[in-house]
């Protein structure tokens, strides 16, 4: 009875999927740009919910628990995705652009690596446990949502932060006096703007050695992706797995362990976690597929941002002064949901087109009009769809402690992924394939955080079990 | 919201996270196979469906069996015997 009725309610959340897209498609065939986002949100969605793929556990479970399956996971993702971002690059089919690099990435990382533990799931990892019904997440997202919103409009006695050196390199820019206010404002017109972007295959010493589209395979792939991830594999291999797997084997087989018995702990290793390693080699496909079909659209109507089309529609009161909206391209998580964070709040009557930010970069679309914001609740549905069909859908109200955890983590998670523009999506598993170094620098600011974070929740969980155990 | 860990008859132990998200059904887990001794079995009830990944992986590194897990209604029950 029970799983019938799951299945009825996979099937109405489906059919609700299908309605609003036919809803899209009816008001505006340039609405197809915008369901193509919801489609494969929802593809995120059930991929990242049945292989339990969520990048806070990659760190934390490795730390807490000596469980690789999520870091191994990732590792093969990246793998699989660099191959595909590397054939659209070196087809003219590929949407990346890499980031300015510096420390900011490093230290943001590190305080979305603290976040993303506290709050229980990554950016996307909350939003498909969304989708299971976990309320403590949707506190996550709305800690993300507010908290990146009201990060990037706040003034006052924090001007008094921002350097001289900001102040004059933003003026040099001619911005628009009323859209530059807060300390957000200065940091990014008048530093990260300034800092270096690197990708690895227009670098002089790749494009030289490598002229042609190999350039993309060997630097932006291999280089700059998969020797890392292999190396990384074969390091948590030793780290982690390696000592028990020989005791293991040695028992079993009565003989001394060999080299090629290496090879088997590997595989063991990779394949352990069935599920997370086969989405893995499919989140990685589906990554570069969604970049093929974004490029498609943006060639078939004409445009290089979704912004363009909003103005044909009528709905140039979306855009920023640039007459663009965020529109990634791409798996993105943290700027759409800042953005719905900032819409809300402008709608209470906090201004919030008077930034760099919303007013000058990404826009401030309504809800029901902003694409990305359209993929993350398409991972939501996604994951709902998947749970409900795999009987694991419970909704739970967020209670005691995990309503600071959830609410802390998100805004933590909101505070380190703005300054990095990106979080661990945008900022690390993208830019890493995509042979921009700035990704790995980030990733290391995540793991650092996360150590951190796991560290203190094992203090935590210490002192709550002596309280419990007190008896025995 | 609590935890619970109780002990439920000789070497047979509870312990209760439901309503709990990751990490903390994983590290409450971990932190009661340690408190109890060889050969018990813990009986551990949680409602997190990620965490159920990571503890099984976390079970066979160690060596612990898990000798039954179902699911009812929501809730995902693991009878674990520590090697």
């Amino acid at each position: 009875m029970e799983e019938k009725r799951n299945q009825i309610w996979a099937f109405v959340v489906t059919g609700l999927m299908i309605l609003v897209s036919l809803l899209y498609y009816k008001t505006n065939v340039y609405y197809m740009y915008l369901v193509a986002y919801i489609w494969f949100g929802i593809a995120y969605g059930m991929m990242l919910q049945y292989g339990r793929f969520c990048f806070a556990s990659a760190s934390r479970d490795l730390f807490a628990a000596g469980v690789p399956r999520m870091a191994v996971g990732i590792l093969i993702a990246l793998i699989f995705f660099s191959v595909i971002q590397a054939t659209l690059a070196a087809t003219n089919m590929s949407t990346f652009h890499p980031a300015p690099f510096g420390v900011h990435t490093l230290i943001s990382g590190m305080i979305f690596g603290v976040g993303m533990v506290l709050a229980g799931g990554c950016a996307s990892g909350s939003l498909y446990k969304i989708g299971e019904g976990n309320g403590t997440s949707i506190l996550s997202i709305l800690g993300i949502s507010f908290g990146q919103a009201m990060f990037v409009d706040i003034g006052g006695p924090f001007l008094k932060l921002v350097p001289d050196t900001w102040r004059a390199s933003s003026v040099a820019k001619n911005l628009p006096a009323d859209k530059v206010r807060s300390w957000f404002d200065y940091y990014l017109s008048g530093y990260v703007w300034d800092q270096p972007s690197i990708q690895l295959s227009h670098t002089q010493t790749f494009s030289n050695a490598f002229p042609g589209a190999s350039k993309f395979f060997v630097a932006d792939a291999l280089i700059s992706a998969i020797i890392p991830a292999l190396v990384l594999i074969v390091v948590i291999y030793v780290f982690y797995i390696r000592k028990g797997f020989l005791k293991k084997r040695a028992k079993q087989t009565g003989k001394p362990t060999s080299f090629s018995d290496e090879f088997g702990g590997i595989w063991s290793m990779l394949t352990a976690s069935k599920r997370t390693s086969l989405m893995g080699v499919i989140i990685g496909i589906t990554a570069g597929i969604h970049i093929f079909v974004m490029k498609g659209m943006q060639i078939k109507f004409g445009i290089s941002n979704f912004g363009e089309l909003l103005t044909k529609m009528g709905h140039a009161a979306d855009t920023s002064i640039r007459g663009t909206v965020f529109d990634p391209g791409y798996w993105y998580i943290t700027s759409q949901e800042g953005q719905f964070g900032g819409w809300v709040l402008d709608k209470l009557g906090w201004d919030m087109h008077s930034n760099v930010f919303f007013g000058v970069n990404n826009g401030l679309p309504v809800p029901w009009r902003n694409p990305a914001l359209w993929m993350s609740i398409g991972i939501i549905f996604g994951a709902m769809i998947m749970s409900l069909m795999s009987k694991e859908f419970k909704f739970k109200l967020p209670k005691g402690e995990l309503i600071l955890w959830g609410l802390l983590g998100g805004t933590l998670m909101g505070l380190g992924s703005r300054p990095a523009l990106g979080c661990n999506i945008g900022a690390f598993f993208i830019r890493v394939a995509g042979g921009d170094p700035s990704g790995w620098l980030y990733g290391i600011g995540m793991v650092i955080g996360a150590f951190g974070g796991v560290k203190f929740f094992n203090w935590w969980s210490e002192r709550k079990m002596a309280q419990e155990m007190a008896d025995f | 919201m609590a935890m619970k860990f109780e002990k439920k008859g000789d070497g047979v132990y509870m312990l209760d996270v439901c309503g709990y998200v990751c990490p903390h059904p994983q590290i409450y887990c971990k932190k009661s196979l340690e408190k109890i001794g060889e050969g018990e079995v813990l009986e551990m009830i949680f409602d997190n469906p990620s965490s159920a990944e990571t503890i099984v992986q976390m079970l066979d590194q160690a060596g612990h069996e898990l000798m039954e897990k179902k699911n009812e209604g929501g809730k995902i029950v693991f009878k674990i015997k520590k090697a």
